[in-house]
């Protein structure tokens, strides 16, 4: 009987660099609820002994560590709780799809302007808010945490290459950020 | 030369820098053009065609001469206008388009060729013997033009790419900008005020003057001040603002660290796009040129530059300097120039009215005709009604007047109005959506005109979002513009005489006239006849008066003869900040599995399946050859057992009580009646009736499926599931997502497969082929399907990604104590094409489902997506090239063509093509996968296969695709 170790995509590291620091997140449990037509009212009920709501577009809610956030067209991704029993809905297990990146610090939002082509002024996209978008090449969800915190998931496989760009990146806005005016 | 107290450089840090070999010295806060100027440096380069001496013309970006190749440890760059480039400690810089030094080009022969070289010269000369262009005249041309030149190795210079989003983009720092900026700012608007300097201030900073009753420098302190405390607005200098694009999309390019020796990390420079609903364009004018014969000497320079260079540089371009000038306006440099002592030897002013207050000669209705000196300018000279007379100077400060930088108002196919009160084009209202033009760029030339347009644009701008505020105007000097029109000045009538347009590609006036002597008298093919406003400059100095002269000798006005389009960027911008990030690998990102490193670790050479790495094969001591390590390996899942990681497939879950439905709708056959628990094979088509993907689906419950797609078509497939959910069956209580990345699957397959997964599973399966159960693994919940791609017995083991990787070690350190272990790309490729399974060679989009022989898995009883397309003549039917198997002795190539032997070889006789070849270590011969004209009736002939590429012409044997355990009797062992 093999002995299976779990192993994240990016071992939980972590790095600061320019008072910005980026780390691998544990989000726990990962599931998409995916609402069937008609299946809203049945979701709702289900999802309140969480605390939560099933998120209108591009936003979130959260309720002691259990999350959920809007993913697409009818669809939304409840994470750090196990799902409560649905009916209405299509409950998929995504915990091992994603890696999740923390990101925060004061120039969190200028890194991520030479990755993300979304309009990230807080203004625009206050607390509370997701957004399905690009990381450069990569299919990402960046949601805002704080004013100076996001979080961002893309897919596992591409972890690898999300950690170098947003590292590359923050290493460049660093040396950026030092050229007087 | 540099004069004492005068200019913002900072004196307290000398730098030292290189031109052309030679050290100099300048200061914090000068170009390489101050710099060199304030070091009597006059010679800065060579004319494009002529390779005539040039020196610094302008002080900014528009500057046509004075390019030169700035020379980095990693890079070199051409064309950087020394106007522009910030000097610093060891900036190292050359002059570049000369053959041996700059003094003494040895191309300046083409100078005295020039009665040869007129425009359209190459045209008419060089098209004959038509055999001699490629070969001869084009290798010369070629050396003898182009202006800088590169390192010849890749740039590994640093570039980003930014977005940024505000409310109100100002684009330029002068009164009006700043007024704008201060405006939008205390009303709480997000703005981004852009400056192309270093500092902000534009002309304030050469002119001076006082606003608000206070200098001009200090009231630019204290805006810039107040606008950097202000957290809602963001300056960015060295920025230029290149282009404007739809939905108020603006490109900027910053020069983020070319003002400083290069440092790790530190970018070149940054691609900007900039959103904004609302925009000022605030970029001022431009000083124009006054088209006289001889007008290009080293020594000559624009006005507006000599200011610049005096009060912000404090350098003196000349010891004795004259000007000439047709706007009261230019006169402010003769009385800097007196007052910071250089001596001003005349005022050459062709309006008999205007003043002569200046206190130097002043020459009314006077123009200069001509001017000597043979690498710098040492004497002009001045008709003054029939009189011609010589002035000794050695810098003419000359201004035709200014013309608006409307460049951007044009860049969405906008066109400006000619004003005949300013003799310039100024800007339309309204060409570019949100864009207000101000200022002198819209043509309100007074210090008053630029602060008042720039205050009341960004009142508007304020109000539109909502935002109130009142800012007071202050007060500031709103003299006249009073021009009269000068294009350019008859000489002494000698045939040698030039004036020179455009200075970097050595444009005429006389080339512009015989332009329209030779019937191109459109704005448009006079531009591309003579090549005027084609060079890096684009024309920013010369475009005006060229389509000025155009108009003259065709007898036509200004506003008649029209403008030639100004397009983006309106600064050249590097294509290496456009596409930051994307060299080398920065191409796409790279997909890992989780046996990524283990197979790495058993020295797997990886190859590229989609973004994903996958491991080529696993070399074993003593092995030599790739071809050595896939034959071991194909028989190790032949006779034992071979595990392999095919995690890379497309997974998509689908639920629903019409989970089935969609199924029997996306997949030509049926799903619906597929038992829980079991596997089907599936083959999908496109609306068109060709073969979209292929693959397996498992019924996980009654209303729960898993799809399998090829590895390059998982995101193709889910796309087409998501048109076809949207657009056809909406309503359907069906819902699907991708869980490609949820979980790590790995292939076991051979005869001992059984054996190895009863081995690890906690309680053994007794699974039929094509089934699927749920199973545990060390205390995980995974899934075990029993399908095969090798032709073997084979499982695949499915966990939760987290624990792919101690799985997969497990997996085969217990296969190899069975005689197995892993195996690889190249083994997997043969082993299906000993089994004559297709991949996406085989279904490359061209093939229909009777191609492959699949045309009976096209259900009857149901309808599905392509299948009615698929019936369409030519789809099928003996015409159609049929998947064959291909048997040889030697090596064979996919890629090849097929044809029958004795016939000839050539498209017309093409009978088919390869695409699939192996070597089979089982079957002991080469084999094939490709399409035969009809090649189901074929089997047993013998085919020739030509290759042109890699030079084979070989004979083969049609046969059966599966050359394999045809049965399939090892399958379902």
């Amino acid at each position: 009987m093999p002995d299976l170790i779990a192993k994240s995509a990016l071992q939980g590291q972590s790095v600061t660099i320019g008072g910005v620091t980026l780390a691998e997140a544990a989000p726990g449990p990962i599931t998409s609820i995916a609402l069937y037509p008609g299946g809203g009212k049945a979701v709702a009920k289900g999802l309140k002994p969480l605390g939560l709501t099933f998120p209108a577009p591009n936003s979130f809610n959260e309720k002691k560590g259990a999350r959920i956030f809007w993913t697409g067209r009818d669809q939304a991704f409840l994470t750090g709780a196990l799902p409560p029993v649905l009916e209405g809905a299509a409950l998929t297990d995504q915990s091992d799809g994603w890696t999740a990146l923390a990101l925060e610090g004061p120039l969190a939002t200028e890194a991520l302007a030479r990755l993300v082509p979304m309009d990230l002024r807080l203004t625009a996209f206050p607390v509370g808010r997701v957004c399905r978008t690009q990381v450069n090449h990569m299919n990402a969800i960046v949601l805002r945490i704080g004013p100076y915190a996001i979080e961002l998931m893309v897919f596992r496989s591409m972890a690898r290459t999300a950690w170098h760009e947003i590292q590359t990146t923050l290493e460049q806005i660093s040396e950026h950020a030092r050229v007087k005016p | 030369m540099r004069i004492d107290g005068k200019g913002l450089i900072d004196r307290t840090k000398k730098l030292r820098f290189r031109f052309d070999g030679r050290e100099y010295a300048g200061y914090k806060g000068d170009t390489l053009a101050s710099a060199l100027l304030a070091n009597d440096v006059r010679l800065v380069g060579r004319s494009f065609k002529y390779h005539r001496p040039r020196g610094v013309l302008t002080a900014g970006s528009e500057e046509p001469n004075a390019l030169v190749e700035v020379l980095g440890p990693k890079n070199q760059t051409p064309n950087v206008r020394a106007t522009v480039q910030e000097v610093f400690e060891g900036l190292d810089t050359q002059s570049q388009n000369r053959i041996g030094s700059l003094r003494f080009d040895l191309l300046s022969v083409n100078d005295l060729l020039s009665p040869f070289l007129s425009a359209g010269f190459y045209y008419k000369t060089f098209m004959w013997p038509r055999a001699f262009w490629e070969g001869l005249y084009e290798p010369i041309i070629r050396r003898a033009a182009g202006l800088g030149s590169l390192s010849g190795k890749p740039d590994e210079g640093i570039y980003e790419k930014a977005f940024a989003f505000c409310d109100v983009l100002v684009i330029g720092s002068g009164p009006a900008g700043l007024m704008a900026a201060l405006t939008a700012g205390r009303a709480g608007a997000d703005v981004i005020l852009a400056e192309e300097s270093h500092a902000l201030g534009g002309r304030l900073l050469s002119d001076g003057g006082m606003i608000g009753g206070a200098s001009a420098a200090d009231w630019v302190a204290s805006v810039a001040a107040e606008l950097r405390a202000m957290a809602n607005v963001r300056i960015m200098t060295r920025t230029t603002v290149t282009g404007a694009y739809d939905h108020g999309t603006y490109g900027a390019l910053e020069r983020v660290g070319l003002h400083k020796p290069a440092r790790p990390n530190l970018p070149r420079e940054c691609f900007w796009r900039i959103v904004a609903p609302h925009a000022v364009l605030a970029s001022g004018a431009l000083e124009r040129p006054i088209a006289f014969p001889d007008n290009d000497r080293p020594g000559i320079m624009m006005a507006s530059a000599v200011r610049t260079y005096l009060n912000r540089y404090g350098v003196s371009t000349g010891k004795r300097v004259t000007l000439f000038a047709n706007t009261d306006a230019a006169r402010g440099v003769a009385r800097d120039l007196m007052a910071a002592g250089v001596s001003v030897a005349a005022i050459i002013d062709p309006r008999p009215d205007a003043s002569t207050v200046e206190d130097c000669p002043v020459h009314l209705g006077a123009e200069v005709v001509g001017s000597r000196g043979r690498r710098g300018l040492s004497a002009i000279s001045v008709r003054k009604g029939a009189e011609i007379f010589e002035v000794e100077t050695d810098c003419l400060a000359m201004s035709g007047g200014w013309n608006p930088t409307l460049h951007l108002t044009c860049h969405m196919n906008g066109r400006p109005r000619w004003s005949e009160d300013l003799a310039a084009f100024v800007p339309v209202e309204g060409a570019v959506p949100g864009l207000v033009a101000v200022g002198a760029a819209n043509g309100s030339m007074s210090t008053h005109g630029a602060l008042a347009t720039g205050h009341a644009a960004a009142q508007g701008m304020v109000e539109a979002l909502g935002r109130k505020i009142t800012v007071a105007l202050p007060e500031a000097e709103d003299a006249p513009y009073a021009i009269k029109a000068l294009w350019q000045v008859e000489g002494k009538g000698r045939a040698t005489e030039r004036a020179w347009l455009d200075f970097a590609n050595d444009v005429t006036t006389k080339d512009v006239k015989l332009s329209a002597q030779e019937g191109y008298a459109s704005v448009e093919l006079m531009k591309r006849y003579t090549t005027q406003g084609m060079a890096p400059d684009q024309g920013k100095l010369s475009n005006v008066a060229a389509l000025a002269i155009l108009a003259d000798a065709t007898g036509r006005g200004i506003a008649e003869t029209g403008t030639t389009v100004y397009r983006p960027p309106y600064t050249p911008v590097s294509i290496a900040a456009m596409g930051a990030g994307g060299r080398g690998e920065g191409f796409a990102p790279k997909r890992f599995l989780t046996s990524d490193q283990a197979s790495r670790d058993r020295g797997a050479p990886m190859i590229e399946a989609g973004l994903w790495y996958r491991p080529s094969y696993f070399p074993k001591p003593g092995e030599t050859t790739w071809r050595e390590a896939c034959d071991r390996e194909v028989m190790m899942v032949r006779q034992a057992v071979g595990v392999a990681d095919v995690s890379t497939l497309g997974k998509i879950d689908i639920q629903g009580p019409d989970a089935g439905r969609f199924l029997d709708f996306v997949y030509t056959n049926t799903f619906s009646n597929l038992a829980v628990g079991r596997v089907r094979y599936g083959v999908m088509l496109r609306e068109d009736g060709l073969v979209l993907d292929d693959g397996t689906s498992a019924r996980l419950g009654a209303g729960h499926y898993l799809m399998t797609t090829t590895t390059a078509a998982a995101g193709l497939v889910m796309r087409h599931l998501d048109f076809v959910h949207q657009a056809f069956c909406a309503d359907w209580q069906v819902r699907f997502i991708s869980v490609t990345e949820a979980w790590a699957q790995f292939a076991v397959a051979g005869p001992k497969a059984r054996a190895l997964v009863n081995s690890f599973v906690e309680t053994p399966v007794d699974l039929p082929f094509m089934g699927v159960a749920p199973v545990r693994v060390g205390g995980v919940e995974g899934r075990l399907f029993r399908i095969s791609f090798s032709g073997e017995e084979g499982y695949e083991i499915a966990v939760p990604t987290r624990y792919g990787e101690t799985l997969f070690r497990d997996l085969v350190a217990r296969a190899e104590t069975m005689g197995g272990g892993p195996y690889g790309m190249e083994a997997l490729n043969v082993l299906r094409i000993e089994k004559g399974f297709i991949t996406h060679a085989e279904i490359h989009g061209r093939i229909s489902a009777h191609d492959i022989g699949m045309e009976k898995m096209v259900s009857a009883k149901k309808d599905c997506i392509g299948k009615v397309a698929a019936t369409r003549p030519g789809l099928w039917g003996p015409e159609r090239e049929q998947l064959v198997g291909l048997k040889a002795e030697g090596p064979i190539s996919a890629g090849a063509h097929l044809f029958v032997p004795g016939a000839e070889v050539h498209r017309e006789t093409d009978q088919g093509y390869v695409t699939s070849v192996g070597f089979s270590p089982t079957v002991g011969a080469w084999l094939g996968l490709g399409f035969l004209k009809d090649g189901r009736a074929r089997h047993g002939e013998r085919v020739r296969l030509v290759d042109h590429l890699r030079g084979l012409d070989v004979l083969c044997e049609v046969c059966n695709p599966v050359f394999h355990d045809p049965e399939g009797e090892k399958l379902r062992a």
